[in-house]
């Protein structure tokens, strides 16, 4: 039987919807909904969260983002442009630094911190308790990241910006302030953002440490009413939480990587 | 921050026995060199010749491997000078002309006022808009170089370096990246120039601008300069076999 290629297409998708169909009756007959209900979006348990959930859960979890961000933000920076210096050294160091921190778990990362100062430095503690903690830990895990991104954002201004600024009369240190930083974080704009969406993920990992309920959260918070109320609601609300924060950066991002490319 | 001392007596750019070396590969042989004030020299050649080496070894964009440069009597090539100083009475034109993406046009025009010159905001605001009247892109200045056209872009630039009050101007191929009808523009904003008194060396294509504006013509082939004189006498009767072969190809 001969078919137009249009009508083959048309049949192609037709397949294809019909198969989706078929799975998801197949889910809806096999999952037990009232369970589910129960289980998940539990109508007791869920105005039991409220209002931690989002005063002291989702609140640190903004908190500990935000500042890993920024701590890691400056120091990738720094990295960065030490990487790109022309003292040996630097470059050496900054190579060492971040294939040290990327390569490594975050996991491993925070517990080596926390465990692992006091003994190196006796004595001694982080400023800012789990603030400070996370801050540091996800911080450095962040810059090891940023630092390559900056650094070929750095790269990616054309020569001939340095060139024009220098003509000028700006010192070296001048044109990067003024010139090639500027237009290097607009090129690298949407993958720090998605860096940002990353560290909001990994700053769940803060848990190894132990935490108080006023510095749980949003997976530590979760984590405590899961086994609280032997019920998967709160974790669920947590999920959707998570969601909250992520979704519309991932939004913005892609807002972001349209405009850039009209512009290309 | 002692200013430079400039020799009032001394040419605007007097290069001596210039060598530039790219690793092996010697681009520049011993060019000897000069631009009196208030003149207008065009530089020609072939592709490869060196041309714009020359021009960017003059403000150091381009490191000398020998040889001496002067401006205004100030050694460029002195590993001691303040670069930065000198470089802002040098001004510089692009090929593609280098505007700063990111600023406004008026932003473009003072960034390097101030953080350079150290003038007032307000000051340099002032200079800024009596450029852009000057390249008559004063109705452009909340414009952002994306928007513009490249002869329009070509004559922010010139505005940029013009903003800095510039003793004297280098242009390296200003028009050849612009479209046809885009030329005209620029060049009638260096003629302005030239006709002011502004010391400019200029490499270029443009045989009718060296003609009729410039006050000397140098010709360049293989990292020497083969001849130069009066534009009309180096164009219209030339002594060298080269320049001969090389003008019958672009006239
Ligand atoms: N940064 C560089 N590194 C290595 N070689 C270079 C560099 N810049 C220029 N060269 C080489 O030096 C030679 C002269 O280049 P230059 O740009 O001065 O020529 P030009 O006369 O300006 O040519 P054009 O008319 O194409 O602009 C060329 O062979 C070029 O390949
Ligand atoms: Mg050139």
């Amino acid at each position: 039987m001969a078919m137009s290629p249009r009508r083959r297409a048309e049949v192609s998708r037709y397949v294809q919807y019909g198969v989706l169909a078929l799975l998801l009756l197949l889910v809806a007959l096999g999952a037990d909904w009232g369970t589910l209900q129960t289980q998940f979006l539990n109508g007791e348990i869920l105005p039991q969260l409220f209002p931690e959930i989002f005063s002291i859960a989702l609140k640190n979890t903004v908190l500990y983002t935000a500042c890993a961000f920024v701590f890691g933000l400056v120091l990738g920076l720094v990295l960065a442009l030490m990487r790109l210096s022309s003292v040996g050294p630097y470059r050496w160091l900054s190579t060492v630094f971040v294939e040290f921190f990327r390569g490594v778990p975050a996991l491993i990362v925070f517990i080596g911190f926390y465990y692992g100062l006091p003994v190196a430095f006796p004595g001694r503690v982080l400023p800012g308790g789990t603030l400070g903690v996370v801050t540091v830990a996800l911080g450095l895990v962040g810059a090891a990241y940023m630092a390559e991104t900056i650094r070929a954002g750095i790269q990616a201004v054309p020569k001939g910006q340095v060139e024009a600024a220098r003509s000028l009369g700006m010192s070296h240190t001048r044109s990067m302030v003024s010139i090639v930083i500027p237009q290097a974080f607009r090129i690298i704009l949407p993958p720090l953002t998605n860096e940002l969406i990353l560290l909001t993920k990994d700053s769940s990992l803060v848990y190894v440490i132990g935490l108080s309920l006023s510095d749980s959260e949003l997976t530590d918070f979760g984590r405590r009413n899961l086994s609280q109320y032997v019920n998967l609601t709160p974790l669920f609300a947590t999920a959707l939480c998570y969601l909250i924060i992520t979704v519309p950066l991932s939004i913005v991002v892609r807002r972001m990587e349209a405009r850039a490319d009209r512009a290309r | 921050m002692p200013d430079i001392q400039v020799d009032t007596n001394a040419p605007a750019i007097d290069v001596q026995e210039l060598h530039k070396y790219f690793g092996d590969n010697q681009v520049l042989t011993g060019i000897d060199f000069e631009v009196d004030r208030g003149q207008v020299v065009c530089v020609i050649g072939p592709s490869g010749s060196g041309k714009s080496t020359l021009l960017r070894c003059v403000n150091r964009l381009e490191e000398p491997t020998s040889g001496k440069i002067f401006v205004e009597g100030v050694e460029v090539t002195d590993p001691d000078v303040d670069l930065d100083q000198l470089r802002s009475r040098i001004g510089m034109v692009f090929q593609q002309f280098n505007l700063f993406p990111h600023l406004t046009v008026l932003d473009n025009l003072t960034i390097a006022q101030t953080k350079v010159k150290k003038r007032g905001k307000d000051e340099a605001r002032e200079i800024a808009r009596a450029t852009l009247e000057k390249v008559g892109l004063a109705h452009r200045e909340d414009a952002y170089p994306a928007h513009l056209s490249g002869g329009q872009q070509q004559r922010i630039a010139i505005a940029r370096a013009l903003s800095m009050s510039p003793d004297l101007m280098l242009f390296d191929e200003p028009t050849s990246a612009l479209d046809p009808e885009l030329v005209g523009d620029v060049l009638d904003v260096m003629k302005d120039l030239a006709a002011e008194g502004m010391t400019m060396m200029v490499v270029t294509h443009e045989m009718g601008f060296a003609r009729e504006v410039g006050h000397k013509l140098v010709f360049m082939d293989g990292g020497v300069i083969v001849e130069e004189g009066d534009p009309k006498e180096v164009l219209g009767n030339p002594q060298q076999e080269r320049t001969q072969s090389f003008l019958s190809k672009v006239l």
